[in-house]
């Protein structure tokens, strides 16, 4: 789950890392309030959950509350990469010397927390990698031994600074991050640009942190946030909070089978024989009927679905329930979709017999079954 | 795969209790796995399918000299079950358990490495190895048939619709191992494909990879580089994923340029592994490499 810009920094200033001064406004009356007060040049920043936010508009800089108020009118309401903005966070303008760059991530290959810092700050982390990899430190933790202010000394100790602060500042802030990122169960925390300020401070300019949502029962208070699936559209928020594994495509062919990687081989099935996926759907293991019905009415629910597949391969999932479970889907669906079904496994006759009562037609393999389908939608 | 599982095996189930734990104890009876064990807390002195059910894995262990557990103990639990094990000192670990926090798994795979405990999974389904009639897993047996090709893989039902084709076409598996969907699993690629080399019974190999992370490169780079004496045939799932989103699997997901479905195909080829187009293409191919 990602976490916005200023829930980031709330989380940051509680473990006493330096942040600018400013605040939430939601409005653009609540933006000059605040602007107002800081009394001085502010940055406004949207506050959406994509990347390259800066890039696209959504950073804008105002020398007055009057001209902040301005920039908010415009910005409030605006579309970022898709997403809407809705609240802005208004902050004085740094005045910056340095920028660094410091962040906690996951190596899947090294199976360890990765805590990365570079003196090249501002700039994405992979191009620094690559143009000036003097200028990057990467230090993997062991989890047994953790990762302090000591190690992180040692990390940063390559780098030419001016003093002792320096490398103080810096190595306390990376040790600091990497206790967030254990304390609340974090994929990556990152401090991007990490700004020196022209009196020698170490500031947050900007913040990301993602927690990991298998995580989210140690943290109940992030469980409702209204940040969680933000990004999502409304069928991916109605499946998250049915717990389906579902994803939104641009096609125009439902797909659903149990299992990720079988669902992900259907769904590119489909794509090798001419068809076009409209979304994805895995109900996991050993599903019940009613998880199967609801999956099926989430996938015929989108616009644009001709036709849906679903390819079943029961082990644990039993195939007379999954039967049972899209019989009782159709029948609650009002507009008819044609639906064709690979069902084979545990109890798999007697679901057949169901689904062909039903008349609804089954095929014995994953590929006669696409053909089909895209044979009706290309009609 | 005698390295970590042969008929002498005993096995030992964590969550043996739970509706999970109870099938799946009966299925793998069945099929012929020596399970010796269970354990569950709380639950001491009850029995399931016959199997005694201890309160710790410690107790378990001294009365029945347990060298394998397979864990179906729920998420927030897994951690200290897996933990219990390692300590223990069983020789292998399967953790059927998916939605484990991955700082959870981070550590108890790091303790796992430090004792030589190994660990397959999380979210996997197992290990199952036909010719021995044995199992630790939770795969339906009645795809599976004794042979002569290895598999490995990340995800479970692709197993079974892989093995399906290898059995239908009278080839058969020496052993299937799914070292698990999630970002960060215990054994890789590369582990598995050095147990096939010194296997037997294994002839060729088949390596079902996804999208999302970058260890089917890495598998392909370790075939090139020790020119793998066994011919492998690849299958990778998500050709057509979107980036950014997770394809069901915690760990199927592209981010940026990384991990994508093209990038595993470009790098198994340059490896000399031929790739199907779809899991039904897997057969043809390893009836090209084997003559």
């Amino acid at each position: 789950m990602k976490l916005f810009e200023f829930e980031a920094k709330d989380i940051l200033r509680k473990y006493g890392l330096q942040t600018p001064s400013g605040s939430i406004a939601r409005d653009p009356v609540e933006v000059e309030i605040v602007a107002k007060r800081l009394g001085k040049p502010v940055a406004l920043k949207a506050q959406v959950l994509v990347s390259g936010r800066g890039k696209s508009g959504g950073i804008q800089f105002a020398d007055d509350a009057g001209e902040a108020k301005k920039s908010a009118i415009y910005l409030i309401g605006s579309h970022i990469k898709g997403n809407v903005v809705r609240s802005l966070l208004v902050e004085e303008k740094l005045s910056i010397v340095d920028q660094y760059y410091a962040s906690i991530t996951i190596d899947r290959q090294a199976r360890r927390y990765v805590v990365l810092a570079s003196t090249n700050g501002g700039v994405d982390v992979e191009e620094t990698a690559l143009t000036s990899p003097n200028r990057i430190s990467r230090y993997w933790v062991d989890p047994a031994t953790g990762f302090n202010e000591e190690t992180a000394r040692a990390t940063v100790a390559q780098f030419s600074f001016n003093g002792d602060r320096d490398i103080t500042e810096f190595a306390s802030v990376i040790a600091t991050l990497y206790r967030v990122a254990m304390d609340y169960d974090a994929e990556l925390v990152e401090i991007n640009p990490l700004a020196k300020t022209s009196s020698g401070e170490f500031i947050a300019a900007d913040a990301r942190i993602v927690l990991d949502d298998n995580a989210l029962f140690r943290h109940p208070e992030f469980e409702d946030k209204g940040s969680a699936g933000m990004d999502d559209n409304p069928r991916e928020a109605e499946a998250r909070r049915q717990k389906l594994a579902y994803v939104d495509l641009s096609g125009d062919i439902g797909i659903i089978g149990n299992g990720a990687g079988l669902v992900m081989a259907t769904m590119d099935m489909v794509h090798l024989l001419g068809g076009r996926a409209a979304n994805f759907l895995d109900i996991g293991g050993g599903a019940q009927p009613e998880v199967v019905r609801k999956g099926l009415m989430l996938v015929m629910s989108k616009p644009g679905v001709k036709a849906v597949l679903i390819n079943i391969l029961g082990g644990i999932t039993r195939c007379d329930l999954a039967a049972r479970g899209i019989i009782g889907g159709l029948s609650e669906v009002a507009d008819e979709k044609p639906v064709a079904v690979r069902l084979m496994g545990t109890n798999d006759e007697v679901g057949r017999e169901m689904l062909r009562l039903a008349g609804i037609p089954v095929y014995p393999d994953m590929e006669t079954a696409t053909k089909k389908v895209i044979g009706w939608v290309k009609r | 795969m005698k390295s970590i599982v042969d008929e002498s095996s005993k096995v030992m189930v964590q969550g043996i209790t739970g509706n999970e734990g109870r099938f799946h104890t009966e299925a793998m009876l069945q099929y012929g796995t020596k399970i010796v064990a269970g354990v569950t807390p709380g639950k001491g002195g009850e029995q399931v399918c016959g199997i005694p059910v201890y309160n710790t894995v410690a107790e378990a262990v001294s009365y029945h000299g347990v060298d394998t557990s397979i864990v179906f103990v729920p998420a927030r639990f897994a951690r200290g079950a897996a933990i219990e094990a390692i300590e223990a000192g069983l020789r292998m670990i399967v953790v059927i358990t998916e939605m484990i926090p991955q700082k959870d798994s981070i550590e108890f795979i790091a303790m796992a490495d430090k004792r030589g405990t190994v660990i397959i999974g999380p979210n996997t389904p197992g290990i199952i190895v036909p010719p021995k009639k044995m199992k630790v897993g939770i795969m339906p047996s009645q795809f599976f048939k004794p042979g002569v090709v290895g598999v490995v893989s990340r995800s479970g039902t692709l197993t079974y619709e892989i093995a399906l084709h290898i059995s239908n076409a009278g080839l058969g598996q020496s052993a299937c191992l799914g070292i698990g969907g999630d970002a960060i699993v215990g054994l890789d690629f590369i582990k598995v494909l050095e147990m096939f080399r010194e296997d037997e019974e294994t002839r060729s190999v088949v390596l079902i990879g996804e999208v999302g992370g970058t260890a089917e490169e890495t598998a392909a780079r370790y075939i090139s580089e020790t020119k793998y004496p066994k011919p492998v045939v690849a299958y990778i799932a998500g050709r057509s994923a979107p980036p950014e989103k997770r394809m069901g699997h915690a760990g199927a997901i592209v981010m940026g340029n990384m991990g994508t479905a093209q990038s595993k195909i470009d790098a198994f080829i340059a490896a000399g592994v031929a790739v199907a187009d779809k899991p039904s293409d897997i057969v043809k191919l390893l009836e090209t490499v084997s003559i």
